[in-house]
């Protein structure tokens, strides 16, 4: 491991005793590295509560996830350490290591007991989604129905596909990231564009006002 | 037009939005920001924008806010 390098941000007292700490070649490093992978492990294992009931991941798992995301992290911040620029605490930047490692291996584990299988295309449950009756209202009927249409007509078989997986069933985007071996970030582009086609495509048939709710 | 607010919000795309990767690059100094209770969506639109729209990084600005702040 790199030893930090000075950050060229003022620090506060905390994440200067911290880097401190860290760079040193005495017992004091070891210690420092402890009580670090102590809270990264607290907060991991908070965070995979938090996130229970969003997940079919549960019991041991879940303890087994906050536990890997606590010793990846660790490894990803000792070895990231001389990155640190100062721009926020020590501790915001280390904790973001182990909250986007448990976003990312919640995503991987949900496909060893999924509740939807890939490809499922559930579209009876589109309505549920967004609130609407379909079956009292036929404009909502109309409009989803052209919803359907235009991911059938228009966009791309990639973007139906992770339109379908992530709107349609339901699938985690770290999930169909993981399963695809995808980014984030990809995903969410495909999902973006897909939703601006299909939003161009309502309006222009009536069905939402051009301005839309936050406008109004 | 308001049985189809959540289909109409859902749908809408934010110029401003950044994407993930540019939004998780500065989660800690946004979340920070926040935390001290300064008006980190001001100085950030871009990440405002994101996380309203993302959900799996919405959850990760909550998760971290959480951790900082002794939640």
């Amino acid at each position: 491991m790199e030893p930090a390098r000075v950050p060229v941000a003022e620090l506060d007292r905390e994440s200067a005793v911290w880097l401190s700490r860290l760079a040193t070649r005495s017992g004091e490093r070891q210690a420092a590295e402890r009580e670090l992978h102590a809270r990264l492990v607290r907060i991991a294992s908070a965070e995979v509560r938090r996130r229970s009931a969003s997940t079919p991941v549960t019991g041991q798992e879940l303890d087994d996830v906050a536990h890997q995301a606590a010793a990846d992290a660790m490894i990803a911040i000792l070895a990231k350490l001389g990155d640190f620029r100062g721009e926020s605490r020590f501790i915001t930047w280390a904790y973001r290591f182990v909250i986007l490692e448990v976003s990312a291996k919640l995503g991987r584990h949900y496909w060893r007991n999924p509740p939807v299988a890939l490809d499922a295309r559930q579209w009876e449950r589109l309505p549920d989604r967004f609130g609407l009756d379909p079956v009292r209202h036929a404009e909502s009927a109309a409009m989803l129905a052209e919803v359907r249409r235009v991911v059938k007509d228009e966009l791309t078989e990639h973007q139906r596909r992770v339109f379908v997986a992530i709107v349609v069933d339901g699938i985690p985007l770290d999930a169909l990231a993981a399963k695809l071996g995808l980014r984030r970030n990809a995903i969410y582009k495909v999902i973006f564009d897909a939703r601006r086609k299909i939003r161009q495509a309502l309006v222009a048939n009536g069905y939402l006002d051009e301005a839309g709710v936050e406008q109004r | 037009m308001s049985d189809f607010e959540a289909l109409d919000r859902f749908l809408q795309t934010d110029p401003r939005d950044v994407g993930c990767d540019r939004a998780m690059a500065v989660l800690h100094i946004y979340v920070d920001l926040a935390a001290a209770g300064e008006e980190a969506a001001s100085r950030y639109p871009g990440v405002a924008a994101h996380l309203r729209a993302c959900g799996p990084c919405g959850e990760d600005f909550a998760g971290l806010l959480l951790a900082v702040t002794g939640g």
